[in-house]
């Protein structure tokens, strides 16, 4: 067997070609082939969720450490300044990595169950559920989001706990009708139809024989509703009323320091302290969306140049 | 019936019902309110007496379904009840209407965001149209990057680069948009200047992208393809094929963004300290004054869908197939 090494054998090359391509090995070849923004964007993400998870490693002072000197100039020691109490912002962005990504994801993955789930059973059952569902997801959409999160907010009041779930529940209307939408064209597949027969029970139904069927339309929707979700507790952490202090969070922390952009006549750097948690938030953004984009352009054909 | 018509009622009928549902929503605020919040509000020192009395006054003792029907029959004729603020524990109640509250900045708004939408609308509808028409060109692809970066901004990142630039670094325009009453419209327009343009490139950019995407469905349907097979010149094509078609999603596209615009005039008030609704509502939020919540949401909620309702029916009476029917 050994000195046939060197021989040509057509078995040996079909065999090596069958070889079952790893998923990183996969991944490299859709990683070569796509464009420079998704690139940017995978980058950009990844480096964010390095910062979030390592947070204490990368800071150089605690999250709510006060020093002796408000609004510091940017210096060696620190490297933004301080803000209006004494607290080093560039320690702040680090946490507030944690903080603030960590609350949107938390809150994106808890829409994506709610309202996945009662999508997914809304497009099985068709009955009498998926009319009062559909129905007061209309209704719910029919106002605007933040409005509603702003009453929701001045009743409950503002805990993490209390953003989460507000959000979470208004977000989930639109992950409803998505998931819906796609899941009714392979309810009625033959497929189901034979797992319904032999007797299988909804939750199997749901998860083994429709939800892989319906996945490239949810992961770019969990992209998309992750941005609005992160720009909405932003929104409502600028506004004072979500995330509150002493939590590092980006949305408070440009209010906190917006004061600061008046100065930048006499110190340019001054002036774009208030601007670099604002814009931590827009990278992000940007960077998903770039994603999504290059996702969507992958797996379903929504081309809009022909 | 005439079909037009027929859809037409169908579609107010739904907007009515979606506007009571909403109502009962926003009335039931004050019902989820922890029982002590009479004490909460008059402060520790306020005696059993007050308490009761400004339970009283909110009528708590009532079922609430007399209730709702007094506040949505005094909310259509202008009363939206009274403030919580002002008030204390001796029972001297020093609150104003909230309608007193409301009335002068609900105006504030208006103006603002009629501002922005006389600027927006035109501007986007023209890019979108024309990225459209010309798409994957240079022009069309630059529109895109720029437009899908702005989306990703949030709204208040955008106005702080602009009182940057043009309030702080270059200062022609004032930062803090203080107008009341009194203040003639060309001063106005220029207070309010910075939060106009910061709206409107947010949702020009929203707009636009909406625009675009609605005409480049509409071109790659096979009538338009037959159209163009037939030998109709390019404007034929547009002003005669394309465009009885493209009222609906357009004048959907606009609703849509001005319904946003009520939306996002909240940030951009707060950071220009501009004095309108979005303003009032999201310190009533802070105080947790519920009444003042209520009211804004209200004047918020019914704008938004009657914006809403007014798109769905130009869509409808646009329709070439709802107007010749068969």
């Amino acid at each position: 067997m050994t000195q046939e090494k060197n021989i040509y054998s057509a078995a040996g090359e079909v065999g090596s070609i069958l070889e079952k391509r790893t998923f990183w090995t996969r991944a490299k070849i859709e990683l070569s082939k796509s464009p420079w923004t998704a690139r940017f964007g995978l980058l950009i993400i990844f480096i964010y969720a390095v910062l979030a998870i390592f947070a204490p490693i990368f800071a150089p002072y605690g999250e709510a450490e006060v020093f002796p000197e408000p609004y510091a100039p940017w210096s060696s020691e620190h490297i933004f300044g301080t803000d209006q109490i004494g607290r080093d912002i560039f320690s702040r962005m680090i946490y507030g990595a944690r903080n603030t990504v960590g609350i949107a994801v938390a809150t994106t993955f808890l829409a994506f169950l709610i309202g996945g789930a009662l999508g997914l059973a809304a497009a099985i059952n068709r009955s009498y559920i998926d009319q009062l569902l559909s129905r007061a997801v209309d209704v719910l959409m029919a106002i605007p989001s933040l409005i509603f999160a702003l009453v929701l907010l001045s009743i409950f009041g503002s805990t993490v706990i209390n953003l989460i779930i507000i959000i979470a529940v208004l977000d989930s209307t639109r992950v409803f009708r998505l998931t819906r939408a796609v899941a009714v064209n392979v309810v009625v597949m033959d497929y189901v139809e034979a797992a319904q027969l032999r007797g299988e029970g909804i939750g199997w139904i749901m998860r083994k024989e429709i939800l892989p069927n319906i996945m490239p339309p949810l992961i770019a929707e969990f992209g998309l509703r992750f941005c609005f979700v992160f720009l909405t507790i932003a929104a409502l952490s600028f506004l004072g009323v979500g995330i509150q202090p002493p939590t590092a969070d980006w949305g408070s922390m440009v209010r906190d320091n917006a004061s600061l952009i008046m100065f930048a006549q006499y110190d340019l750097k001054a002036g774009l302290t208030p601007l670099l948690p604002a814009a931590a938030i827009a990278l992000l953004t940007v960077a998903i969306n770039f994603v999504v984009d290059w996702f969507l352009h992958k797996t379903s054909g929504i081309r809009d140049e022909q | 019936m005439h079909p037009v018509l027929k859809t037409v009622l169908g579609r107010l009928g739904l907007g009515l019902a979606t506007l009571f549902i909403v109502s009962i929503i926003i009335f039931s605020a004050i019902e989820m309110l922890p029982g002590d919040f009479g004490q909460a509000i008059l402060g520790q020192a306020a005696t059993e007496e007050t308490v009761a009395a400004f339970r009283r006054e909110l009528g708590l003792d009532e079922p609430p379904y007399i209730r709702y029907l007094q506040w949505v029959g005094g909310a259509i004729q202008g009363d939206l009840g009274t403030s919580f603020s002002g008030r204390n524990a001796s029972g001297t109640d020093r609150s104003r209407e909230v309608i007193d509250l409301i009335a002068p900045r609900l105006w504030n708004t208006l103006f603002l965001a009629s501002v922005t939408a006389i600027i927006a609308v035109p501007v986007s509808l023209f890019l979108g149209i024309t990225s459209a028409l010309y798409r994957n060109s240079v022009y069309d692809r630059t529109i895109n990057t720029t437009t899908l970066t702005t989306i990703s901004f949030p709204e208040f990142f955008v106005a702080y680069i602009l009182i940057l630039l043009l309030a702080s670094l270059y200062p022609i325009f004032p930062s803090l948009a203080n107008v009341d009453a009194s203040t003639p419209l060309n001063e106005r327009l220029y207070r309010s200047a910075l939060p106009a343009f910061t709206l409107t490139l947010v949702i020009v950019a929203h707009m636009m992208r909406m625009t675009r995407a609605a005409i480049i469905n509409l071109l790659a349907s096979p009538y338009i393809q037959m159209a163009r097979l037939s030998g109709a010149s390019q404007t034929e094509v547009i002003l005669k094929h394309a465009l009885p078609n493209a009222w609906a999603p357009i004048a959907t596209v606009i609703a849509f963004n001005l319904a946003y615009l009520v939306v996002g005039v909240v940030v951009v008030e707060v950071v220009f300290v501009y004095p309108g609704v979005g303003q009032l509502m999201v310190d009533a939020v802070t105080s947790r004054d519920i009444p003042v919540v209520q009211g804004c949401a209200l004047i918020f909620a019914v704008t938004y869908i009657l914006l809403n309702l007014i798109a769905d029916i130009i869509g409808i009476i646009t329709n070439p197939r709802l107007l010749h029917p068969k």
